[in-house]
């Protein structure tokens, strides 16, 4: 029972993430989670059961399901929502093409719909405020991000007119329709993530961890086969020692090759890694010099 | 186990800022093969000579188009030792307010000079604002050493103008710059940048990532003072488990709350003592600064947020008037007489300006009477709000002596400021 009279960088990042919690549950009336069962909304969640202990979560989980998951991610999540008796929102991407507001591109990557998705959930919702488990190390646009970062109407992003955010003064006022998207892992890296997940002992889907799996290479990228990714004629299936590094769109996630099977030997992975965890998997970011900024433009996480 | 160092940069592209930070990122490894690679294709697309080590940091494509930075940008890099946040910010006139927001936060300012030009008015700017934000320590950076033979001579120039500015500053009550080091680099080579460079053997103290790893930060965050805890939010469970449980969660701004000390909530001033430190790792016999806690009162009080717990010995006034220094961020002058919000710790409420003294000229420190401050301008004003506020002086704490201003009716950000001494 003694207070460390030294803080570390891991506790710096975790008190200032439950700060920022804390002041959107104070100020907001009707905040909402982003938890996708990736390892970044885990941390975030986990973040959120400390900044309240002994209390529950003040607020809703939300999915934005895109259809092309990982089993295992999907079985995680309902255990997890379980065992925190939180409330869990599923929007389905899946809805919006059924009903008309968004198309299937070709080559069926569903990651660029998921905004009408999210801005409806938002909508139907009525949540002011959403956490979502975005770090500024993860690519150049989010770099500019603010923690606090005001939507319009229409969930727009405005980049060129930010709000100043000064100090811990963080300003969430905003008009009916408008939201305020909250970014509690703002300063964290990729390491860091990892470093939190192996200090407090925190599971995560097993798929981030090393396993055998059919893959197949495309695009410099390991990609799994399942019904939303097939390997195309003279893609050769193997199976590999793989891990992955972001689970999101089961279709444009690529796995790495790795044998780390524990978070302690991902940190040892992640520290000497030469690539982005986005550079490396993620085949939606690859689209132009300006992807991301022109995605979150429009609405995107 | 490492800690966390947060510095902020401001300059031009001409400076060689963004291609200094670059340079940070890459000889520290921290430069991904794919981000390199992003950048060299850019650069050899725009037909530049070398590999623009200013595009792994202008990240905006605006920016990218004009060659300039426009908004803060944060970098991250690690080293054994330490972690690094870098609030990257750009130097013009214009772009003051994303200066003041980057310093806001640093514990270290790192200034940039061009040993060709010397110290400009750029360079006095940022001086003064890290001053007037009280950023705790500052480095100089002389740059493009290569471009003036690492003559020392010209070195020591840079640095004895610089110091005399310093001494301006601190004559004119503008704030101190307590902790300063000079260092000659060549960003675009890495000169001292992260490796102490052969070529200026004159030059005998650490490389620039040395000194930011070495920099100590602890005494900074107010752990000597009195005890100060902004609430947040008032956590009560209401669970069978838990049915009588009312914490009040915030982080310490301030100095150390022990279980058993005698605290004072503010405005009220109602006294109580600690019954308890939680957390979910447990309950802690003592909170320090930056912390993030629950405390738990001896006394059913009527404490809510926006409230300050604070050393019942050493407690804050409470005031609902007072001076402060502010930088104006909105597009329409501030006047006399405007109503607006302050936002003063977890506290908001409405406000007015009832005295707008002067508009600070923080190239020259020249302070001229100013009916108006215009965007990017900084002036003294006086500030009435309709509660009382528990304000310290910016430059005793910088939690409890910093308030944003805010517009009623657009909700936008329109001014940071300081609380001035009484």
């Amino acid at each position: 029972m003694t207070a460390p009279v030294k803080l570390s960088q891991l506790d710096l990042l975790e008190a200032e993430s439950i700060h920022v919690m804390r002041e959107v549950a104070a100020e907001f009336e009707r905040p909402a989670l982003l938890f996708s069962g990736g390892k970044d909304s885990i941390v975030m969640l986990h973040l959120a059961t400390k900044a309240f202990w002994p209390a529950r979560i003040p607020f809703p989980l939300v999915h934005v399901d895109t259809g092309h998951n990982f089993d295992e991610v999907l079985a995680f999540r309902d255990r997890r929502v379980e065992e925190l008796g939180a409330r869990l929102v599923v929007a389905k991407v899946q809805d919006d093409i059924d009903e008309g507001r968004v198309r299937e591109v070709p080559g069926g990557l569903r990651n660029p719909l998921q905004t009408t998705t999210l801005l409806r959930a938002v909508e139907e919702g009525r949540y002011d405020a959403v956490f979502g488990g975005a770090r500024r190390d993860e690519e150049k646009a989010r770099a500019k991000e603010r923690f606090f970062s005001f939507r319009d109407a229409f969930g727009q992003w405005d980049p060129k007119n930010q709000r100043p955010e000064l100090w811990s003064l963080y300003n969430g006022r905003h008009l009916p329709g408008e939201h305020i998207r909250v970014f509690p892992l703002s300063n964290w890296t990729e390491l860091d993530v990892w470093r939190y997940i192996a200090r407090e002992r925190i599971e995560v889907p097993e798929i981030y961890y090393a396993h055998e799996r059919a893959v197949f290479e495309r695009d410099g990228m390991l990609l799994a086969v399942t019904p939303h990714s097939l390997p195309r004629a003279g893609e050769q299936v193997t199976t590999r020692t793989v891990r992955y590094r972001t689970v999101g769109d089961a279709s444009c996630t690529g796995a790495v090759a790795s044998p780390a099977r524990t978070a302690e030997e991902v940190v040892d992975e992640v520290a000497a890694t030469r690539l982005t965890e986005r550079g490396a998997t993620r085949a939606d970011d690859r689209a132009s010099e300006a992807a991301m900024e022109d995605r979150k433009k429009e609405g995107y996480f | 186990m490492s800690d966390l160092l947060r510095f902020a940069t401001a300059g031009s592209v001409d400076d060689g800022k963004s291609t200094l930070i670059g340079r940070l990122l890459y000889d520290s490894k921290t430069v991904f093969a794919d981000q390199l690679e992003s950048v060299e294709r850019t650069s050899a697309d725009r037909g530049d000579d070398y590999t623009n080590l200013a595009l792994l940091t202008d990240g905006l494509r605006a920016e990218r188009e004009q060659g300039i930075t426009i908004d803060v940008a944060y970098r991250y890099f690690s080293t054994p030792v330490r972690s690094f946040i870098v609030a990257d910010t750009p130097g013009h006139v214009q772009y003051t307010r994303n200066m003041v927001t980057g310093a806001s936060t640093a514990d270290l300012a790192l200034v940039l000079v061009d040993a060709r030009k010397g110290v400009v008015e750029q360079t006095r700017r940022h001086a003064s604002l890290s001053a007037l934000l009280r950023v705790p320590h500052l480095v100089l950076a002389v740059n493009k050493m290569d471009l003036v033979d690492f003559d020392q001579a010209v070195f020591d120039a840079v640095v004895k103008d610089f110091r005399e500015f310093a001494d301006d500053l601190r004559r004119q009550g503008f704030g101190e710059l307590p902790d300063l080091t000079a260092i000659p680099i060549a960003a675009l080579q890495g000169d001292n940048v992260v490796h102490r460079s052969d070529a200026m053997p004159w030059y005998d103290g650490p490389a620039l990532l040395e000194h930011l790893e070495q920099v100590r930060v602890e005494r900074d965050h107010g752990e000597d003072r009195p005890a100060r805890l902004p609430v947040q939010y008032v956590i009560r469970p209401m669970s069978t488990e838990l049915p009588d449980y009312r914490g009040y969660a915030g982080t310490v701004a301030s100095g150390t709350f022990r279980v058993g000390d005698e605290v004072v909530v503010l405005p009220s001033g109602r006294t109580s003592t600690i019954a308890g430190i939680d957390t979910a790792d447990g309950p802690l016999d003592a909170a320090v600064a930056r912390q993030a806690v629950t405390l738990r009162l001896a006394d059913e009080l009527d404490v809510s947020r926006g409230d300050l717990l604070a050393s019942a010995a050493e407690a804050p006034p409470t005031v609902s008037s007072f001076d402060a220094t502010v930088c104006w961020m909105a597009d329409a002058p501030l006047r006399a007489g405007a109503r607006l919000l302050v936002k003063h710790t977890t506290r908001t409420a409405k406000a007015m300006v009832t005295g707008l003294h002067d508009r600070l000229e923080v190239t020259t420190l020249d302070r001229q009477p100013a009916d108006a401050l215009q965007l990017n301008d900084i002036g003294r004003v006086t500030l009435r709000a309709a509660t009382p506020l528990a304000v310290e002086p910016y430059a005793v704490d910088r939690t409890t002596g910093a308030f944003v201003l805010l517009d009623e009716t657009t909700g936008a950000t329109v001014a940071a400021g300081m609380v001035a001494a009484p």
